[in-house]
Parts: C-alpha cells; sequence; structure tokens
C-alpha cells in the first residue's frame, strides 16, 4: 500500500524548516495581514511581497514545481468567488459586451477590486503554503497548541491527520472488494452499492471512534489531551521575527 | 504466599441491548503468572479484558490489588493494568509514536523528563527506539503492533492485558512477539485464538465460551484435551500434536 503524506517536504533540512514553528506561524499572519492592508494600487509593495515570499521559497529548498502545482490548485475558487465583480462595480466603463437586450459592462474599478483580490489572494495562498509544507503537522498542531489556539480544534486536526489515511484506506479496501464482485450490472445499482459504502464506511468509523476513546480512557484519559513542551526558542527564531517584522513594515512603508 | 493480585466474583456483564455478555465469571489472577484467556468468536474474552482496567464495570465484583474498581482509584488502576488493544490503529492515536508513547505517562502527571525518560525506555524495550519521531501511520503492521505495547510499558504497569497480540503478524514478528512475551517479567493477561501462542507463553489458561467459564487450570492439562477443544471450536496446538 502507498502511504500518501500531507507534510511530504517536511524533512527537509533548511534554515526555514529549522525555525521553531510558533515563530512562523506569527509570522504568517504577519505577512497577511500586511498584504490584506495594503492599497490596491501599490504595485510595487505587491511585487517585494511577491520577491519576499520568493526568496524565502528558496531558502526553504522545497521544490518551486511543488509549491506552483499547489498554489495553481486553489487559484479556481478565488476565481469563481472574483470573476463576477468587474461586472457588478459602478464607475468609469472600461469596456462591455451586449448580448442582444442584455447589457454586461466592465469597469476600471471593478478591474482594479478583481486584480485585488486575485493577487492578494495568491499571495496569501503561497505563504500559507510555505508553512505547511516546511513544518512537520504534529509540530504545527503543537505550536497552534502552545500559541492558545482552542484546544478542541487542535485535537480535532490531530485526529484528522492520524486517522484520514486509515479511512481513507478503508474506504479503498471495500471499493476494492466490490469491484472484485462487480460483472456487469446497471448504473443505477452501482450508484446504489455507493451509497451503501458510504453509510457502512460512516458505521466503521464511528465505531473506530468508540474504540479510540476507550483505548485513550484505558491510559488515563480524563478529558483534556496533555502534550509536554517541545519547543525552545533560539536566537535564530528572534532574529527571523525581528528580520520579517522589519522588511513587512519596510515595505508598506516604501508602497504607501 | 503467592499475592491475588486480581479477583473476580460472581462477574455479569449484558450489552446495552440487552445482550449477556458474560455471566458468572470466577477468576483469581497470582501475582507474576502469565495466564491465557481462550475460546471460540464472540466468546467475550475481551469484554472481560475491558473489566480488568475499569472500562467496563459489570456489576462491579472485581477487586484489583485489593481494592474495589471506583472512580476514586480509577486512574490508579488504569497505570497499573496496561491494556492492549487488538487493533493498533486505535491503540495509536496521536500524530507521532512520541507523543502516542508518551499519552499515558503525562496523563500520570509525570514531570516532563520522567515521561522523556519512560518513553524511551519503552521503545528500547520493544526495540523501536528509532521510530520515535516517525508518524504512526507510516509504521508497517508489526512495528504498529510493538509500539502498542510500548504505550502501556511506558506506564510501568504490574499487569499487562493483551487482546490478541499476534493477529496479523508475519511468523517471524510472532516469533519476536513470543519471545518478548516470555521474557517480560510482569504479570500477564493474554487473549488469544493463537493456541499456540498461549502454550509457549501461559502458565495458566482460563476457557471461555458464550460469556462462562468452561474451565480453568494448568495450560498443558486444557490444551492437550482435544475433545474439550473442539467442543469450543477450537483445536490442540500442533507442537502437542507431535507429542503423541
Amino acid at each position: 500500500m502507498k502511504h500518501a503524506y500531507i507534510d511530504e517536504h517536511s524533512n527537509i533540512d533548511s534554515y526555514i524548516h529549522r525555525l521553531d514553528p510558533r515563530i512562523k506561524i506569527i509570522c504568517l499572519v504577519a505577512f497577511i495581514l500586511f498584504v490584506i492592508f495594503t492599497k490596491p494600487t501599490s504595485f510595487i509593495a505587491f511585487a517585494l511581497y511577491g520577491a519576499l515570499i520568493a526568496v524565502l521559497i528558496l531558502l526553504s529548498k522545497i521544490p518551486i514545481s511543488f509549491i506552483l502545482k499547489r498554489s495553481i490548485v486553489i487559484i479556481p475558487f478565488v476565481l469563481m468567488i472574483a470573476i463576477f465583480i468587474p461586472f457588478l462595480k459602478k464607475g468609469e466603463v472600461a469596456g462591455g459586451y451586449s448580448f442582444g437586450t442584455l447589457k454586461l459592462t466592465v469597469t476600471y474599478d471593478g478591474l482594479m477590486i478583481f486584480w485585488n483580490i486575485l493577487v492578494k489572494a495568491y499571495l496569501c495562498i503561497l505563504s500559507m503554503i510555505l508553512l505547511i509544507t516546511s513544518t512537520k503537522l504534529s509540530d504545527l498542531l503543537k505550536a497552534l497548541e502552545k500559541l492558545k489556539f482552542p484546544s478542541v480544534f487542535v485535537i480535532i486536526l490531530s485526529f484528522m491527520y492520524r486517522y484520514i489515511f486509515v479511512v481513507q484506506d478503508e474506504l479503498m479496501k471495500m471499493r476494492q472488494a466490490k469491484e472484485a464482485r462487480s460483472v456487469g450490472g446497471s448504473r443505477w445499482f452501482h450508484a446504489k452499492v455507493l451509497a451503501n459504502m458510504i453509510g457502512v464506511l460512516f458505521m466503521k468509523t464511528y465505531e473506530r471512534g468508540e474504540n479510540v476513546y476507550l483505548a485513550m480512557c484505558s491510559r488515563g484519559f480524563d478529558g483534556k489531551i496533555k502534550t509536554i513542551d517541545g519547543f525552545r526558542l533560539k536566537m535564530n527564531d528572534f532574529c527571523f521575527l525581528l528580520i520579517m517584522i522589519g522588511i513587512l513594515t519596510g515595505i508598506r512603508i516604501l508602497g504607501s | 504466599m503467592i499475592k491475588k493480585i486480581i479477583e473476580i466474583k460472581n462477574l455479569n456483564y449484558s450489552y446495552p441491548d440487552g445482550t449477556e455478555a458474560l455471566s458468572d465469571i470466577n477468576l483469581d489472577i497470582f501475582e507474576g503468572e502469565s495466564i491465557g484467556i481462550i475460546g471460540p468468536n464472540g466468546a467475550g474474552k475481551s469484554t472481560l479484558l475491558l473489566h480488568l482496567n475499569g472500562i467496563l464495570r459489570g456489576n462491579s465484583h472485581i477487586r484489583i490489588f485489593n481494592q474495589d474498581v471506583n472512580d476514586k482509584n480509577l486512574a490508579h488502576i488504569r497505570s497499573k493494568v496496561g491494556l492492549v488493544f487488538q487493533d493498533p490503529d486505535n491503540q495509536l492515536f496521536m500524530p507521532t509514536v512520541f507523543d502516542d508513547v508518551a499519552f499515558g505517562p503525562i496523563n500520570m502527571s509525570l514531570p516532563k523528563n520522567e515521561v522523556e525518560l519512560s518513553v524511551e525506555e519503552a521503545l528500547g524495550e520493544v526495540d523501536m527506539l528509532r521510530f520515535i519521531g516517525r508518524a504512526s501511520y507510516h509504521l508497517s503492521f508489526g512495528e504498529k503492533k510493538r509500539v502498542s505495547i510500548a504505550t502501556v510499558l511506558s506506564m510501568k504497569p504490574q499487569i499487562l492485558a493483551l487482546d490478541e497480540p499476534s493477529s496479523n503478524l508475519d511468523p517471524k514478528h510472532r516469533r519476536n512477539l513470543i519471545n518478548f512475551l516470555k521474557q517480560l517479567k510482569l504479570t500477564k493477561i493474554i487473549v488469544a485464538h493463537d493456541l499456540d501462542l498461549v502454550l509457549q507463553t501461559c502458565s495458566r489458561v482460563a476457557l471461555i465460551d458464550k460469556g462462562r467459564i468452561i474451565t480453568a487450570g494448568i495450560t498443558l492439562d486444557i490444551l492437550r484435551n482435544k475433545s474439550l477443544l473442539e467442543t469450543h471450536d477450537l483445536e490442540m496446538p500442533y507442537p502437542l500434536f507431535k507429542e503423541k
């Protein structure tokens, strides 16, 4: 069985990978906030933010093709939301189409908002991909916990990370068992079988949840997941944080 | 005198839907012994195991270390009786091997350095120390089984209760497991279909069928009794066949 990895590039040894995950999360949030609050017209600021994230990606030694591929997956969702904005915004008309009585116009203001959403979303996505691919998910979860992220969410995420592939394997095995016995049959019949499989999968995961809970109880679980503090901030981490904040502020001043 | 560490008297347990799972179970377990609990599928073996550290309470005629199981001493009892479930994917629920093995000791509120020490000791004992930082999901089945045992060994239990420890293991890992269990100086309760494993690791056996203890006694006496085993859907282990 081939095992998929959520964090397949997290074992590379690079400056970015060695940073404390908490520092990385703080920098990510800072980066996103700075990008979001940039004026749509300060093109130079966007270019510099882009350059900054590019340098960080290069430092992380993660294959660039991998990051580009990941980022492209998310673009359609952004496009779907943003594509109508140029048509809806009122203002100076940049161009138009008419289909009989129906008239569509595109405005400069609308286009600017469209560009704004697109570039900001893409920069944020790149930075998030960098954080996720350069950090082990278990470390990321621990860092979130240390940063006082609500522990229910951290626990849910950690169980998801642990069991998503187990559930996927279970589904795959069921599908193989079905294929092995599938000879003909109508499309409708197969659709019904799929519905049954989803039901069985639900029951299986439910039961597994109960069993996991028993296993947790028998090792002294009392409703609270406790972990031990495994991180120590180094000089390097502080330097990185300061440099990042410095650069971000610098770009902000330059861009305005 | 040998100390009695678990005493089960007239234990009855029915599932929430009313099906009777265990009825009138009487069993004593002594310090330092290895006892095998055998029986066909659905006999109630695993259910009995769940009573041994207070996950199920039945009608509560169980005394562990001379204490009744109640809410107050539950944490203490659970740290003394290490229960290893059959499916390692249920036993290992944390993101990494370290977190999993540390889960018990952390819940016992040990200080950080002691937690780390007991994790390393437990993983060393099952020869899995080099996997300490790995994600549990990416281990092979045999490795998961071994880490599962480490997750309770790290709590330094006095009793180790194993549910089907050899199921789905390949012969080599099964052999390693048997050798490991043989040299482990703890009281062991082993639920298994693998009667050969029971023969090699247990001094005493309790045969359960349909929620009742049919008989309990010296391992060889029971495992040599071909007709008794066959009435309860079991089979004499191969090494005993050759003896005849």
